[in-house]
This record gives structure tokens, C-alpha cells and sequence, in this order.
């Protein structure tokens, strides 16, 4: 029996379980996914809202400003890109000034520091691709981009490293409560626990009906993206945002923390929580209405296109709170934008929680950093040639649009809740995240991932595990 | 840090040939850097037959036509790193690369050969919308997987692009026991070559549908079908047009880019018709003592034209090291334009000085559209000097027209060449 069973391995989940990793407890996370960082917190706009967006007195205003505080710091302590770039609220029609100035005095009452709102002139110079319809805007210097799968990966990997257990391809199916905890029943067997925490990003309302007689509803709310080459990756500096409306906070243009450029997402209510395709209408609006606040965005530059899912819940509030009806059980549901901010605030809230009932004493010896897959491009020559002596592998460039290295990737596997297909590889290390999109290193990542993992061969290796295995059959093994 | 006279990047066909012909020419010292772990590049892949009927006058296999070059760049006893990745070219041609044995380590160059290749267009770039799950290739890569590896991408197979990659490998999917449902081409014309459409498709019976193109991509982890649609003159799909294909595979054929990553990096400029360097008659680009031949220049449909590019290439660079060590004048820096219209989309090269040209200069050109009965004619200025009927020209089909360096001494005063396409 567990004391703690975190449903989701997303951002939420994964804080949820490095900051519970503090405290002495058995805890351990179950994820339908191969990997961590396999739905909602893998694609979206990987922004670091400043705070201004959401309604004052609301959680999700108190959790996003204090996550942009942690940010920085976390990000240093667990080795993953953040860069404070700064935002801009862009407003390109005269008449609409005062949603500007209300954005303002919501997110000063929200305590965002610094935020002023600026004329067109001042405008232009710090983004001079900037539409030139645009009038004013609000700039919020604390907004940032993120890594989102390097965030989500490293809390998750130091919670391992504070002896969080991880179960994936593990799908809860139900869960009956217990005179002492809950059994949780999933398709690798049944888990007994104390305590759940409900991160299940879309899913979380299905999660909580099991257990609950008052019902909520998540949506998926789907979002279109468009990803753009590195060449294009300058075109803005901050990310630029049109001034919001009732479906979301419109099209944003962003560069990436890798030098890449995002324009998205759109915003689509749909039923399926597994309907992450992308759909003309989406890909071309994303596209056309990007120019509302950046001109010539080079469409040509265009290397992938994708879409994210939020988890929106009617309320458009966080729920982080013991559901009444089920003492025992929390929910972290409702995780929609700016969850990804709020991440490490959200974990420390559910964790909070949990000390407060459960009476958790902090552990001696949790170990509050953790070292990301090394990134030879950050080290001298001199370092850089050190480190090939020693081991070759860092010699030899697999992914040659990122210039990823074989002993990157080896890393990447072989580190705690290491890489085991083409995409956990990609998120850990950016193989095949570049302009040929993986054509040209994936039948070598393949190699390796066969090579390296204990039991896997060629038919092993998936795009993102379950039934996604790249070759099927050996040639003219049908004739 | 080492010198040689040339580095060439890339050690396929274009960097064989460029370095073998160099080294002919008198180069005393040549390295090829390679990043796979076997010269040859691509055509190692390529084990259908077809190639070196212009060069050798016989049908060879793609690693038998490379061998015939890596045979003459062993005689020839000329240097090569594999596994070997360049990072880096400065514009004063230092090049720094990294293997598994030497580190990073920097060579210094005399001059540079640019043969890189190409890639592939992915599925992002042409932004087709759906869902992203396992099974979608570009045709390089599940090329790459049946013919060096062994393996099979998939059973179901429906192409999109009628590119020439994308029709062999209709072909071999066929071969190694796939069902190759449909072929579909966005344009009303194949992007690959005439030869390719009969002996991979017809002769297989596999469907070439034109003017269709993917709408939607379904499957949440391995394809399990796609839906094509018909489009009107702009590309876009036509409602009521779509028909849905049940596959395990999407093979992505629809067009080849020049990798010219490192060339940006040195501030070559470049054509944004072809994506690769603009150059000159010596295929020189735009940085003195850098020249450039092969997929990296322009895409081709024939390696044969390849190697006979990279060995002007090769030329070219030993006669510019030479004329820099005996610190001779420049020739007269004259330059006239090349000029595409008419239908012409492109011309290699875009400029050139009679002085410095040999006394036949091909150029190499493609037109935009499918055309019959057209005269391909040649203006130097205002005065015509070449018109010729071809029965049938496409996009996919590269054609050249050849000038002679007497012919245009005759012209003095010569400013532009003009190509173009005429009705009579």
C-alpha cells in the first residue's frame, strides 16, 4: 500500500511528486503514457505568463504569478531552458485601448511586476516586425518561454531520485474506496493507496466521477500550432500575444527557447481527449491570424505543425482541493493555460495539502537538484574535446539539424525514467526536432534505442510507444 | 590546424567527382570530409539500376556507379575523414569538424567544395493537417530502411508526391511485398522523370492520380488511413472531391531541399528558386575560392550530371588556387547575367565572364510547367543565337543548353544571355 498514488505524469503530476518527494512517503505515479510529458503538457505554447490574464482573487492568478517567481530558480536547480524574454499584449485597433489599460490594472492588482503599457513607437523598436497596425501594448518584462517537456521531464526525474515510483503504460480503469484508502484498478493490476491526486490533465473529470457524486467536466479545448526553422527563429524576440478575447488568449507569436518560432493556437471545444489532430481550418487560421500582430512571419520556414488539448473546465478556475464527497482524494484538475506556469506553485499547493492531513515529515536527504542531459554545445572546445576523449560518443553527431550527439542521446536513455522511443528521445534531447523533422536520424535513433535499451529490438522501437512501432516485418517476409 | 589546398564537404557523388577531377587538375593536397561511415552518400541507398548511362554507357546500381568513384579516389590516392561532421566553414575557409577520434579540429582551406546534398521535404513543412501518429516517412528514409536495413515501414502504402524517390520506392514497397495503393501528385504533372512513371507504376499497375493531395492523416499511434482530394488550379482541395484510403504507411515523395546550412553560415548568397548558392560560370558562389556542385547547387534527376558538374567544380577550384599562387590579375571582371523568362525558372549558373569560362559552358536549367513543341532559345542580348524545337519539357526534367566561348568573343560588349522558352 502506497501512501500517496499521483494520477498523470504530466506538469502537474510531476510537480505534485517532487515537491511530496520531500516529505518521507511511498508515493508513486501511474501514467497511461510510455513516457512522462505525454498529453497536454508536451504541446503548447510553452510560455511563462507574467499573470496580468486572469481573473483577480482567482487561484489561477495567485498560481501563476508565484510560478513565474519559482521559475527561474527551479529552472537553475533542475538544469532546464527558461529565458525571461518578456511578453507584449498587442493592441492594432484604436477602439479597443481600454482592454489594454483593464489588462494592466488586472495585472497589477495580480502583482505582476513592471508592467507598463507602451506607445507604438517604443513598440517598434524593441519588435520591428510588429504589424503596423499595431497602436500599443502592454509589456510585461517577467513573461518567459520555457522548455515544457524539459520542465516536466526534470521535476519528474528528481522526484525519481527522491524515490518517486513510476509506472507507465498504466491506465487507471476505476477506483473503489476503501475503508482505509482506495484500490485503484488499471490494466497492469490493482493499486492500494492512502491518498490520490488527481492530474489527469483532460481526463482528470473522468479520475474524479469515479470517486465522486458531484460531477465535473473537462473539455478538451484543441489548439493549433505551427512550429518555424531556427532561420525564422528571431522574426519576434518577446513573445507577442493579441489582446485577448473569450476563446483564449488568440494567436500568440513566439520564439521558442531553442530559437525556433511558434505561432498558435487556435481554440476548438471537442469531445474526443484523445483528438490531438491537427485540421486545415485550424493550421490556416493559426497562420492568418498570426499577422494581426507580427508581419511577414516566413510561412515558408514552416517545419511541423501540431495540436495541444487543454484541460478546460467550465469554471475556468484550478480545482486543487480535497474532493468533499471522497476525503482522501485531491484533484488538480482544470489545468488549463497558464497551468504550465503554475506548475511548480500547483505542486507545492498539493503538497501543502497532503502535509497538512497527512501530517508528512520532511525527509533529511532530498536531494533538491538534478542535471539535465548534457549539452556538448555548451562547453568550450577545449571541454567539448575532453569530453569525446573520454567518451567518443559525443563525437558523433546523430540528429545533424540540432547537431545532436550519440552520447547525448545514450544519456538520454539511460538516465533515470530514460527515453524509450523516437519522441522521448526527442524531448529529452531535440533529435529529430529540427528542419528534416527526423527523416534522416530516426533510422539511426532507431538503431540505437534497439541497441541500448535491455530487451528491445527493431519491432520494440515506437514513435510514442503503445502501437506505434516504426518497421512491421522484414522485407518479403509476406511473399 | 592542417592545410590543404581544397576541402570538399561531402563525400557522395558531387564530392567524389569534384575531388577526383581536382586532384587530376594538379591539386596537390584534397580532403573530403564525410559525416556517414561510407563514402558514396546517398546512391549507397539507391540499389535499383538506371544510373551511368551517360558517363560509363552502361546500367549500374547506385553503390555500383559510387564505387566507380570511390575506386578513382582510392587510385588517386586522396584524403577522407568518415563519421566525420562539419560544424562550421568560415568565410576565410577555415573548417571546423568533429568525429569520434579527433574531437572537434579545425582544417585550414585554399579552397572549398560544397557538396552537402540534399533532404528531404518532411510532412511539417508541407503542413498537412491530421493526426501524427507512427508511419509517416519521407520516402529517403523508408528507402533507407528496406534497402540498408532490411526492414519493412509498413503494408499498406499510399505515396503522396511523384517525386523520383517516392516512384522507386512504389516500386520496391511492390517488390518486398507492400500493397502501393495510389500514388498522388498535387501538381497536373509528375515531379519525377518520364522513365520512372512507366517502369515503377504502369508496369505495376499502381494508380498516379494528379492534381490530389492528402487532406487528412488518421490513426492516433500508426497511420490507419488517409483521405485525398482532388485541387483546383491553386492547389487548394475541392469539396466533394475527397476519397479515403484505408494504409498503415504514408510515403512522403514531394520534393528534395539543398542542404545549405554551412553555406549560410559562410554567407554564400543564395537563389531562392533553387534554395542552393547563386554561382558562376566556374560554379564559384558568391564567396571567392568557394564553389559548389551536386543537390547542394540545384536538385538533379541524374546523377551522371552530378558528376560532370562536380568535375567542373573540381576544375575550377585548382585553376583559382593556381592563379592565387602565382598572385596573377584577375581576369577582367566581366560579367554577364544569365537571364531565365519565358517558362524558365532557373538557369546554373547565373552570371558569367567570358574570359574565364572554358570553351563549352553548360548550363543547366528547368522549366515551370509541362510544355510541348516549345523552342528553347538563346539571346545573347537582343540577338538570337540558339532555337531548338523539343518535343516535350516538365518540371521534372532538367534540360541544358551548351555555349561556346568563340561564339561569344564575337560579342564584346555582351551584357545579358537570355533563355527562354518560344512558341516558334
Amino acid at each position: 500500500m502506497y501512501d500517496i498514488v499521483i494520477i498523470g505524469a504530466g506538469v502537474s503530476g510531476s510537480a505534485a511528486a517532487r515537491e511530496l518527494s520531500r516529505y518521507e512517503a511511498s508515493i508513486c505515479v501511474l501514467e497511461k503514457g510510455e513516457d512522462v510529458c505525454s498529453g497536454t503538457s508536451k504541446a503548447n505554447s510553452a510560455i511563462v505568463h507574467a499573470g496580468f490574464d486572469a481573473a483577480n482573487g482567482s487561484l489561477m492568478a495567485k498560481l501563476n504569478v508565484l510560478g513565474n517567481q519559482m521559475m527561474e530558480q527551479l529552472s537553475k536547480d533542475l538544469d532546464f531552458p527558461f529565458v525571461r524574454n518578456g511578453s507584449l499584449v498587442v493592441c492594432t485597433d484604436e477602439s479597443t485601448r481600454a482592454g489594454l489599460n483593464d489588462l494592466y490594472e488586472r495585472g497589477v492588482k495580480n502583482g505582476v511586476p513592471d508592467l507598463r503599457i507602451i506607445e507604438r513607437d517604443e513598440l517598434v523598436e524593441m519588435e520591428p516586425n510588429i504589424s503596423d497596425e499595431a497602436v500599443a501594448a502592454l509589456y510585461a518584462p517577467t513573461g518567459g518561454i520555457v522548455c515544457p517537456f524539459n520542465l516536466n521531464i526534470a521535476m519528474a526525474e528528481n522526484a525519481y531520485d527522491n524515490g518517486v515510483e513510476f509506472r507507465f503504460n498504466t491506465k487507471v480503469n476505476g477506483i473503489r474506496k476503501e475503508a482505509e484508502g482506495f484500490t485503484i484498478f488499471t490494466n497492469n493490476g490493482e493499486v492500494r493507496t492512502r491518498y490520490i491526486v488527481n492530474a489527469a490533465g483532460v481526463c482528470a473529470d473522468l479520475i474524479h466521477n469515479m470517486v465522486s457524486e458531484n460531477k465535473i467536466t473537462i473539455t478538451p479545448r484543441r489548439g493549433d500550432y505551427c512550429l518555424l526553422d531556427k532561420t525564422a527563429g528571431t522574426h519576434v524576440s518577446h513573445t507577442v500575444f493579441a489582446l485577448p478575447t473569450k476563446m483564449g488568449k488568440g494567436i500568440l507569436v513566439s520564439p521558442t527557447v531553442h530559437g525556433n518560432l511558434l505561432i498558435g493556437p487556435t481554440a476548438v471545444d471537442i469531445e474526443d481527449k484523445e483528438g490531438t489532430n491537427t485540421t486545415r481550418e485550424g493550421l490556416d487560421e493559426a497562420i492568418s491570424k498570426s499577422a494581426i500582430t507580427v508581419k511577414n512571419i516566413p510561412m515558408r520556414q514552416v517545419i511541423t505543425s501540431f495540436a495541444g488539448l487543454r484541460a478546460h473546465e467550465a469554471g475556468h478556475e484550478f480545482i486543487i482541493e480535497e474532493v468533499k464527497d471522497a476525503p482522501g482524494f485531491i484533484d488538480c484538475a482544470g489545468i488549463e493555460s497558464p497551468g504550465l506556469t503554475a506548475s511548480p506553485a500547483i505542486g507545492v499547493m498539493v503538497a501543502d495539502i497532503l502535509q497538512e492531513k497527512m501530517g508528512l515529515v520532511k525527509k533529511e536527504n532530498f536531494i533538491s537538484t538534478r542535471k539535465g542531459v548534457l549539452n556538448p554545445e555548451d562547453l568550450s572546445l577545449e571541454e567539448r574535446n575532453e569530453l569525446i576523449k573520454k567518451n567518443p560518443a559525443y563525437g558523433n553527431i546523430i540528429c545533424r539539424c540540432e547537431m545532436i550527439t550519440e552520447g547525448e542521446i545514450l544519456d538520454a536513455i539511460h538516465r533515470p525514467l530514460g527515453a524509450r522511443s523516437l519522441d522521448g528521445v526527442k524531448r529529452r534531447t531535440r533529435a529529430g526536432m529540427g528542419r528534416c523533422q527526423a527523416g534522416f536520424c530516426s533510422p539511426r535513433t532507431m538503431e540505437i534505442l534497439a541497441r541500448e535499451v535491455p530487451g528491445f529490438t527493431m519491432y520494440d522501437v515506437t514513435k510514442s510507444g503503445g502501437g506505434s512501432a516504426i518497421v512491421v516485418g522484414t522485407n518479403k517476409d509476406r511473399i | 590546424m592542417k592545410y590543404y589546398d581544397i576541402v570538399v564537404i561531402g563525400g557522395g557523388p558531387a564530392g567524389l567527382a569534384a575531388a577526383a577531377s581536382a586532384k587530376r587538375s594538379g591539386a596537390d593536397s584534397i580532403l573530403i570530409l564525410e559525416r556517414d561511415k561510407e563514402l558514396g552518400g546517398i546512391l549507397n541507398q539507391c540499389i535499383h539500376n538506371g544510373f551511368g548511362l551517360h558517363t560509363f554507357k552502361e546500367e549500374l546500381t547506385g553503390p555500383e556507379y559510387a564505387g566507380r568513384f570511390i575506386e578513382q579516389v582510392k587510385e588517386l590516392e586522396i584524403e577522407y575523414l568518415l563519421n566525420t561532421m562539419v560544424m562550421d566553414i568560415s568565410p576565410n575557409k577555415v573548417v571546423t569538424a568533429m568525429n569520434r577520434t579527433e574531437g572537434m579540429f579545425e582544417v585550414q582551406a585554399k579552397a572549398v567544395i560544397l557538396a552537402m546534398g540534399c533532404r528531404e521535404r518532411s510532412r511539417g513543412a508541407l503542413n498537412i493537417p491530421g493526426y501524427r501518429p507512427a508511419g509517416i516517412f519521407s520516402a529517403g528514409t523508408a528507402q533507407r530502411l528496406v534497402n540498408m536495413e532490411g526492414y519493412m515501414p509498413g503494408r499498406e502504402v499510399v505515396i503522396l508526391g511523384s517525386g523520383d524517390i517516392g516512384l522507386i520506392m512504389a516500386r520496391r514497397m511492390t517488390l518486398e511485398g507492400a500493397k502501393v495503393k495510389v500514388v498522388a501528385e498535387l501538381m497536373p504533372y509528375s515531379g519525377g522523370l518520364k522513365r520512372n512513371i512507366v517502369q515503377c507504376l504502369d508496369d505495376f499497375g499502381i494508380p498516379l492520380k494528379l492534381s490530389h493531395t492528402v487532406i487528412d492523416i488518421e490513426g492516433k499511434e500508426r497511420v490507419e488511413g488517409i483521405t485525398l482530394a482532388q485541387v483546383d488550379g491553386k492547389g487548394k482541395p475541392i469539396p466533394g472531391t475527397e476519397e479515403h484510403y484505408t494504409c498503415d504507411t504514408l510515403l512522403l515523395s514531394c520534393g528534395l531541399i539543398p542542404e545549405n546550412e554551412l553555406s549560410r553560415g559562410i554567407g554564400v548568397e543564395m537563389s531562392p528558386v533553387t534554395s542552393g548558392p547563386l554561382v558562376n560560370e566556374s560554379l564559384e558562389t558568391s564567396v571567392e575560392g568557394v564553389f559548389a556542385c551536386g543537390n547542394v547547387l540545384h536538385v538533379h534527376d541524374l546523377v551522371d550530371f552530378v558528376s560532370e558538374e562536380a568535375s567542373a567544380a573540381g576544375k575550377n577550384a585548382v585553376k583559382y588556387i593556381k592563379q592565387l599562387e602565382a598572385g596573377a590579375d584577375e581576369a577582367p571582371a566581366k560579367e554577364v547575367k544569365i537571364v531565365p523568362v519565358d517558362g524558365v525558372r532557373y538557369t546554373v549558373p547565373v552570371t558569367l565572364n567570358p574570359e574565364k569560362m572554358d570553351d563549352t559552358l553548360t548550363v543547366r536549367f528547368r522549366v515551370g510547367g509541362v510544355y510541348q513543341n516549345r523552342y528553347v532559345a538563346v539571346y545573347l542580348d537582343d540577338e538570337r543565337i540558339y532555337h531548338k524545337k523539343r518535343q516535350i519539357m516538365a518540371p521534372g526534367e532538367m534540360e541544358q543548353v551548351k555555349l561556346e566561348k568563340e561564339k561569344l568573343a564575337k560579342y564584346p560588349d555582351l551584357k545579358t544571355i537570355t533563355i527562354k522558352l518560344e512558341e516558334e
